[in-house]
């Protein structure tokens, strides 16, 4: 049942070759719309009322809005503001999940006081957690980040918190311990290379939904001043505009959005697939 | 008499992936060839784990989908096609499973044995049902269990029970005794050899000598993926009448008590030469790059390259 | 009994967390409500003035904490700024629309889920599996609000078959809308929030459909002789439904989230709205409700959840009878 073509060279290919040129795509991909966005001029952005609420042409591909302005480079400013903030606010969500594992495997007080906090933060819908959280810190990208933050520890902190707890039983930690290692060296030694790969992928998961929801809070007005190129501010303006049939200013932004949120989202699963082979069989 | 199911040159195989997705063949059956008659047991004993059972998947037709199989398998004179495996299973040729893992842990037992049929049949089937079941001491509260409340041996007798439903002319019981009570293990060898009896072929996939000692008319031995000995069951209670060295070995070390099929290193990667290179007393040069294939001699397969046609 | 008193003591314990925290979030937030309000609502300095002494500016936070807990307590939440009738009516009336919203989708979403994820996972690797996964991955990746609007661009502004805008002002209840107003403008969100429910459910369905075709009872149920549509009929839906269904019931918190954001787009008069309207205008008392009452709906789905787990799988009956 094996099917070799030969005609097509991505066919030739095995899994790995084909799993880690994905990944290398997407990087690319991704790191292109980061770089550009950072790199464009200003000056493209300004204001011209001779070019106002086009629809998408060759001169601009995704239209352009009220006030001229060229919609395909508002957009990707968007997406790098968002990856940017998607990147902090994931890390600092391992961050937080890295502690509260620990904390959980400390002793049986910091294990109670975890669960006690994932059911606690699980019990608030998310949404609603993060309009509370972003208001609690005045609004802005901090509330937002921290925000997002707090919200998606959670999966990840279970993950680990079990892994560490396997490890930790383990002879081999057992026998560390016998030896009189302490417990900051068995940490360092035996769970942190153990669990890198957890908090990777886990970190890499998060992103998604962190620029997700970033967008979400900003769109409702929750999140990052209107001052700000995101995409959640872009949308929500062009709200006013749809009854005209300006539907440019949505449609792109929110697609191009998509297609990052999508991205990030094949490559968390393509890099578990590359460490973690069980998930691969077939 | 002819062969009711004839199996030559099967050989199975594997597309896996590995750690960094790296894709590795695994060849888990190699050139196996056998045959059952009617009203016959034959016992195919190898250690646990070692793919046996892929044997019992490729004669039903249900091998998964990263599976290959290759050679021919010949049911009442006739090679199976996979549409006509389709066609038998659970007619002609019917399976005993493992455990009772292999039922639906939500649905009762009783419905479970009759299988799918048309409303207007139920009725008949669960009375069909009912005297198999009562055949073999199911009394009619079990029909209305979930499996994960059956005791061992009613399990036992309940997966019996759905092979025989159908009145099947073979038999494939697949490691049926496994962490079953010497009672029940009694039990379940008296049920096959009524089978037999019956008519029935009956093909015993196990990896407990006693079992097929107890059970089978005839007994193939399974090393490394390869059939290296077909033997008739009374020709094992003398060592001298036995023909390759690893059966000998096996017997020879075998105390009378169940000795289990556990144990034993068998290279699991494509070897050049015989299978039992490694371990083999009477080994020579020969032996190393060249694979010995399986040859009938006197009713006997054998598969050694310093056999010569002799019991010593 | 002793299960659901058990899961009432719980529930008591979290809302008390939950109040406490959210409070002292709203107080320790750098944005001064009484400002913030004035500045939406246009308040004269007596009004200020009134606002001022509202918010007890001068009290310390722990017993402003305790006297809010307290009035909690006898279920006297405040008067909404917003609407300027008592909080417990707001939240009544507006809960009702959305539990209307919420569970016309969460039902649409849950059939339609299941149904496409157990034939996508009937159908492993085939073409109409990728399309259903395909869809469901850019479902799932999509954000629920984009989804609003390109859903009210198609039927509202190009087909023109819905009302686009603010039909109904916010601030007004819904009970000053007719049956049919209401029923017209449910079609829409409950539309959106259907779809964007769809993925997560039939992913998990397909998955879950998926292992039980490599089970042994799979196996065993083909060596039977039974067909592959027969066996997906008698053993795999019966398996999945169960888990599903658990899984729906724990999706409240998702369906609570996208009710904001879709309520919000398609100006339907629901809690949603009504949280952002008082998160914007810092409708202390309103907001502070909202998150009390969307703590019990989260913990009410999780708690049927639960109870479908343990009590009707006969696997799980048996167990907890000490």
């Amino acid at each position: 049942m094996s099917k070799v073509g030969f005609l097509n060279p991505l066919n030739s290919m095995n899994l790995r070759q084909k799993t880690i040129l994905l990944i290398a795509v997407i990087i690319l991909v991704l790191v292109t719309i980061f770089l550009s966005s950072y790199s464009i001029d200003t000056s493209t952005m300004v204001t011209n009322f001779m070019a106002r609420n086009q629809a998408p042409s060759f001169e601009h591909l995704f239209g352009t809005d009220w006030l001229g302005r060229d919609m395909f480079t508002r957009t990707i400013k968007g997406l790098g503001l968002s990856i940017m903030i998607g990147a902090i606010a994931s890390i600092l969500s391992s961050i937080v999940a890295m502690i509260m594992a620990f904390l959980s495997s400390i002793n049986k007080y910091g294990d109670t006081l975890m669960a006690w906090l994932i059911d606690f933060f699980s019990s608030i819908p998310h949404l609603l957690l993060l309009i509370m959280i972003s208001i609690c810190l005045g609004k802005g990208a901090i509330g937002v980040i921290i925000g997002v933050a707090f919200t998606h520890w959670t999966s990840l902190a279970r993950v680990l918190r079990v892994e560490i707890k396997e490890i930790n039983t383990s002879e081999y930690v057992n026998l560390a311990r016998r030896l009189g290692k302490g417990n900051l060296w068995v940490a360092k030694e035996h769970i942190l290379p153990l669990v890198v790969t957890q908090i990777i992928v886990g970190t890499l998961l998060i992103f998604p939904h962190a620029i997700m929801h970033e967008a979400s809070i900003t769109f409702l007005g929750f999140g990052l001043s209107p001052h700000e190129p995101a995409i959640g501010i872009i949308l929500s303006e062009s709200m006013s505009y749809l009854t005209m049939g300006d539907w440019w200013l949505a449609f792109f932004p929110g697609a191009a959005l998509l297609i990052v949120v999508l991205l990030f989202d094949i490559l968390g699963e393509q890099i578990e697939k590359l460490l973690d082979p069980t998930k691969a069989q077939k | 008499m002819d062969d009711l199911l004839n199996v030559s040159n099967i050989s199975i195989s594997f597309t896996q992936y590995v750690q960094g997705l790296n894709q590795h063949v695994l060849k888990v059956i190699s050139d196996l060839s056998l045959s059952v008659k009617e009203g016959e047991v034959v016992a195919i004993l190898g250690s646990s784990g070692s793919g046996k059972s892929l044997l019992a998947h490729a004669i039903l037709g249900i091998l998964p989908e990263n599976g290959n199989c290759e050679g021919d398998i010949v049911f009442k004179g006739e090679v199976l096609s996979q549409e006509r495996k389709e066609q038998l299973r659970g007619k002609e040729i019917c399976l005993i499973p493992q455990s009772v893992n292999f039922l639906d842990p939500l649905m009762k037992v009783g419905e479970q044995a009759i299988g799918d049929v048309p409303k207007e049949e139920r009725e008949e089937a669960f009375k069909k049902q009912r005297d198999v079941f009562s055949k073999y001491g199911l009394s009619e509260e079990v029909d209305d269990l979930y499996p994960f409340e059956l005791s061992g041996g009613m399990a036992r007798k309940v997966l019996l029970s759905t092979a025989l439903l159908s009145n099947p002319e073979l038999v494939v019981a697949d490691e049926p005794t496994p962490g079953l009570d010497s009672q029940s293990v009694k039990e379940t060898i008296k049920d096959i050899k009524q089978m037999a009896q019956d008519g029935k072929g009956v093909l015993l996939i196990t990896h407990e000598i006693d079992v097929a000692l107890k059970t089978a008319d005839r007994i193939a031995i399974f090393y490394s993926g390869y059939v290296i000995e077909i033997n008739k069951t009374e020709n094992f209670n003398d060592v001298n009448n036995l023909l390759h060295p690893y059966t000998k070995s096996l017997i020879e070390a075998l105390p009378r008590n169940g000795f289990k099929l556990t144990e034993g290193v068998q290279p699991l990667d494509d070897v050049d030469g015989c299978p039992y290179f490694e371990n083999c007393p009477i080994r020579d040069d020969f032996c190393k790059n060249n694979i010995p294939s399986l040859i009938e001699h006197d009713g006997v397969m054998i598969r050694c390259h310093k056999y010569n046609g002799e019991v010593e | 009994m002793k299960f659901l008193g058990y899961k009432a003591v719980r529930l008591f314990i979290l809302l008390v967390a939950v109040a406490a925290v959210s409070f002292l979030m709203i107080e320790l937030s750098p944005i001064d409500p009484v400002k913030s309000y004035a500045a939406e609502m246009g308040a004269s300095v007596q009004q200020m003035a009134a606002l001022r002494s509202y918010w007890q500016v001068d009290v310390p936070t722990y017993q402003k904490l305790l006297d809010w807990l307290f009035d909690l307590l006898q279920l006297n939440l405040g008067v909404s700024l917003i609407y300027r009738i008592p909080v417990v009516n707001v939240i009544l009336d507006k809960f009702t629309a959305s539990a209307i919203l919420m569970i016309t989708s969460w039902a649409i979403s849950g059939v339609f889920g299941f149904v496409l994820g157990i034939v996508a996972g009937a159908k492993e690797g085939s073409w109409i599996d990728k399309i259903i996964k395909g869809y469901c991955y850019l479902l799932q990746s999509s954000p629920a609000f984009w989804i609003g609007l390109i859903i009210m661009m198609i039927f509202s502004v190009y087909l023109r078959w819905f009302p686009t805008g603010l039909a109904v002002p916010v601030g007004t209840l819904a009970s000053e809308v007719t049956f049919f107003d209401w029923l017209y403008r449910l079609i829409l969100p409950a539309f959106t929030l259907s779809i964007v429910g769809i993925a997560s459910i039939a992913l998990y369905t397909r998955d879950r459909l998926v292992n039980i075709l490599n089970s042994d009872y799979f196996l065993f149920a083909r060596a039977r002789g039974e067909s592959h549509w027969s066996i997906i009929k008698r053993h795999g839906i019966r398996n999945v439904l169960l888990p599903a269904i658990t899984l729906q019931f724990m999706s409240f918190s998702e369906l609570f989230g996208g009710a904001v954001l879709v309520e919000q787009i398609f100006s339907y008069p629901g809690i949603g709205q009504a949280t952002v309207a008082a998160g914007l205008r810092s409708d202390v008392p309103l907001l502070l409700a909202i998150v009390l009452i969307s703590t019990v709906f989260v913990f009410v789905g999780n708690t049927i959840a639960d109870v479908l787990y343990k009590y009707v799988d006969p696997r799980m009956r048996g167990e907890d009878d000490e």
